[in-house]
């Protein structure tokens, strides 16, 4: 008897408890939930982040939800392209042995596609840098014609009708009304979650690896032969050059957006991190290997009006310190971030 | 036991309290007045000169004599306020909005929450502010998939101009560009003409706004059609176009 009331007094408890936990958002299952935290820092001695998702609150709702996206082929018009398609994680989300895009309708565009990742130091995207905002990023892609062919208003509208979407934006943003900005804004989450910084050179400046002799040899070449431009920790120095590739140029780069000769010819620095990974290498993918980049900085460098100054004098190395800088350059391979679960492609298992 | 159940009793109350304290208190009750306001309604009208802008259909002449028609007009006005007799402004929140011709709502835009007294001037913006065009995703007038927004080289287009001449050349003029010296933001001041707006709480003033096509080929540049056709680009063929239409705005009355 005493037992049995001691349990009904308590029941009112239980019940109180059930009410107060209801203050909070409902739990809601989700599968997709990856397993780590879904939080941003930025990594010891690097520089402050030009987007820190102010204004995007980073949610691992949000997270998950800009993942399906860049993922899914419904952004494309005939459901057959995703961002995924041209940006694999095990490139390090550049598209292997692509020379340049491979979009819809068996398409080609005129750009190598670029690795992507610490997309949150960048201020400017593309090789030519005409798109100023990672959220406003992938509109270029969707509506490109040759790449995914789709009218934003239609994106949305596929969004909309779709069975998982809805319920994903309400879960991330706490309204299941889709709005470009919205869809944008997951993208961005999930693309700025982007960081690659736990290379082997990462670990060897933490002091957690060492170098070989090659290696680091080839770093200090690497410091004194191309730093300037691929300048550590992001390997680029985010800025616009010409490396000397052509004479005459077929594709103005930063030319064309900013219409001054001055610009003619030059394109964003790309990053060095995660390099063996992702030939072919600059922005046509003209070289097929770090070999042949490293003979165009020796002996291939071609004279013109913007030709960047650190070029005008060659650059000597020996076939063996060639060697060196390739060797050190393959340190710059991040593992873990292209085998990072939390960035895997939610549509295979 | 009647104790304890006092006890469980009082947890209870305890909790439902925390339940109860987790919704928002309600605000204390300010003893500042709330301003009174009413609102405006500005009622755009496109002309080509003295005559209604028809799409498709009417054909119009340009300084330089070139005959056209006009498929599409379309621009961005942000950034209003509205200046009272006592010179004090009402500035719009969240002050974007897309006019298109042929989309008779789209020209029609209230503003509320404008204090009640009289006003004597009115200034916007023709186009989307520099900050609206580095900040990321927007929504609403502001979103890119209205179709005025470049994406290969981030920004919106300001105002859109799309026809063909009689001889059949097609026209599109896709005016934008936020920085440098080829800018093409324009903020305007058409005068009410020595009218007032009366705002109370209960009449609502019309502001009847013309927004004449002619001024974007004249004045202080005539366009001949022949020599200049397409502008899809941020540049000096963008900036000339906006020099030219920058006076396209008049208030031809105002309604009490
Ligand atoms: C058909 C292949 C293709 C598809 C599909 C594609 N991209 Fe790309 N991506 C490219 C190419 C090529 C570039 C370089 C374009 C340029 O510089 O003009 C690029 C550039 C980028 C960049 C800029 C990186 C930098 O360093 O500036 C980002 C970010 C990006 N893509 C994200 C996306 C997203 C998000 C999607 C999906 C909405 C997407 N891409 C779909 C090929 C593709
Ligand atoms: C003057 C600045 C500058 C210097 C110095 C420089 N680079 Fe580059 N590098 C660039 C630019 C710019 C590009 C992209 C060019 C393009 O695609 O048009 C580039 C591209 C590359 C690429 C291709 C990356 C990719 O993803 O496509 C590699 C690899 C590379 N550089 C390695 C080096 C090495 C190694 C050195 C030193 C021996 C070096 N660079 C020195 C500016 C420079």
């Amino acid at each position: 008897m005493i037992q049995k009331m001691k349990l009904y007094g308590w029941l009112p408890v239980f019940f109180s408890l059930l009410l107060f936990s209801s203050c909070e958002r409902d739990p809601v299952v989700k599968e997709e939930l990856p397993a780590d935290n879904i939080y941003f820092v930025v990594p010891q001695g690097w520089p402050t982040p030009h987007y820190d998702f102010t204004g995007n609150a980073l949610t691992k709702e949000g997270f998950v939800l800009g993942r399906r996206l860049f993922y899914d082929t419904k952004l494309s018009k005939d459901n057959t392209i995703s961002c995924g398609s041209c940006h694999q994680q095990f490139a390090a989300f550049a598209h292997l042995d692509h020379k340049v895009s491979h979009g819809i309708y068996g398409l080609l565009g005129i750009r190598n596609a670029p690795p992507i990742f610490n997309l949150n130091w960048h201020s400017e995207f593309m090789w030519d840098g005409g798109i100023n905002h990672i959220e406003v990023q992938p509109l270029a892609p969707i509506t490109n014609p040759v790449e995914m062919d789709e009218d934003m208003a239609v994106v949305v509208s596929k969004l909309q009708g779709d069975a998982t979407y809805p319920k994903m934006f309400k879960d991330a943003f706490d309204t299941d009304i889709i709005t470009s900005q919205l869809t944008f804004k997951a993208m961005a989450q999930f693309m700025g979650m982007l960081i690659s910084d736990k290379s082997k050179y990462d670990l060897y400046t933490r002091g957690e690896a060492t170098f070989t002799a090659s290696e680091l040899n080839g770093l200090s070449l690497f410091q004194q032969k191309c730093n300037t431009c691929h300048t550590a920790p992001l390997f680029t120095n985010l800025q616009y050059m010409n490396n000397g590739l052509d004479t005459v140029f077929a594709d103005a780069g930063r030319g064309k957006i900013t219409m001054m000769a001055a610009d003619s010819g030059t394109f964003k620095v790309p990053s060095l991190r995660n390099v063996a990974l992702s030939p072919p290498y600059m922005h046509d993918g003209r070289f097929n290997t770090l070999e042949q980049v490293l003979e165009h900085y020796v002996h291939g460098v071609k004279n013109s009006a913007t030709l960047s100054t650190e070029l005008t004098t060659p650059i000597v190395l020996s076939s063996g310190e060639k060697a060196d800088i390739i060797t050190f350059l393959k340190t710059l391979t991040d593992n873990t971030f292209i085998k990072d679960s939390r960035f895997k492609d939610p549509f295979t298992p | 036991m009647i104790k304890l159940t006092y006890i469980n009793c009082l947890i209870f109350l305890f909790l439902v309290a925390g339940f109860i304290s987790c919704k928002k208190d309600p605000d204390p009750v300010e003893p500042v007045p709330v301003p009174v306001t009413g609102s405006v309604i500005l009622n755009f009208e496109n002309k080509f000169g003295d005559s209604a802008l028809v799409l498709n259909t009417g054909t119009y002449i340009t300084a330089s004599n070139d005959t056209f028609s006009v498929s599409k007009f379309d621009y961005y006005i942000s950034n209003i306020r509205l200046i009272k007799d006592d010179l004090s402004v009402y500035a719009e929140s969240e002050s974007y909005h897309l006019l298109k011709a042929g989309s008779p709502g789209s020209l029609l835009l209230t503003l509320t929450g404008v204090p009640v007294g009289t006003y004597t001037g009115i200034e916007f913006m023709i186009g989307v502010d520099s900050l609206r065009n580095v900040s990321g995703a927007q929504t609403g007038a502001l979103d890119p998939s209205n179709g005025m927004f470049w994406s290969w080289s981030t920004g919106y287009i300001m105002s859109k101009v799309e026809g063909s001449t009689v001889g059949g050349t097609e026209l599109e003029f896709h005016i934008g560009g936020f920085k440098g010296v080829n800018k093409v933001l324009k903020t305007v001041s058409p005068s009410f003409n020595a009218a007032t707006a009366i705002v109370s709480e209960t009449a609502v003033p019309h502001i009847n706004i013309s927004a004449d096509l002619a001024e974007w080929f004249k004045t202080p540049t005539n366009i001949d059609f022949t020599v200049t056709h397409s502008v899809s680009i941020p540049g000096a063929n963008a900036k000339m176009l906006a020099d030219n239409y920058a006076d396209m705005f008049s208030v031809m009355g105002i309604e009490n």
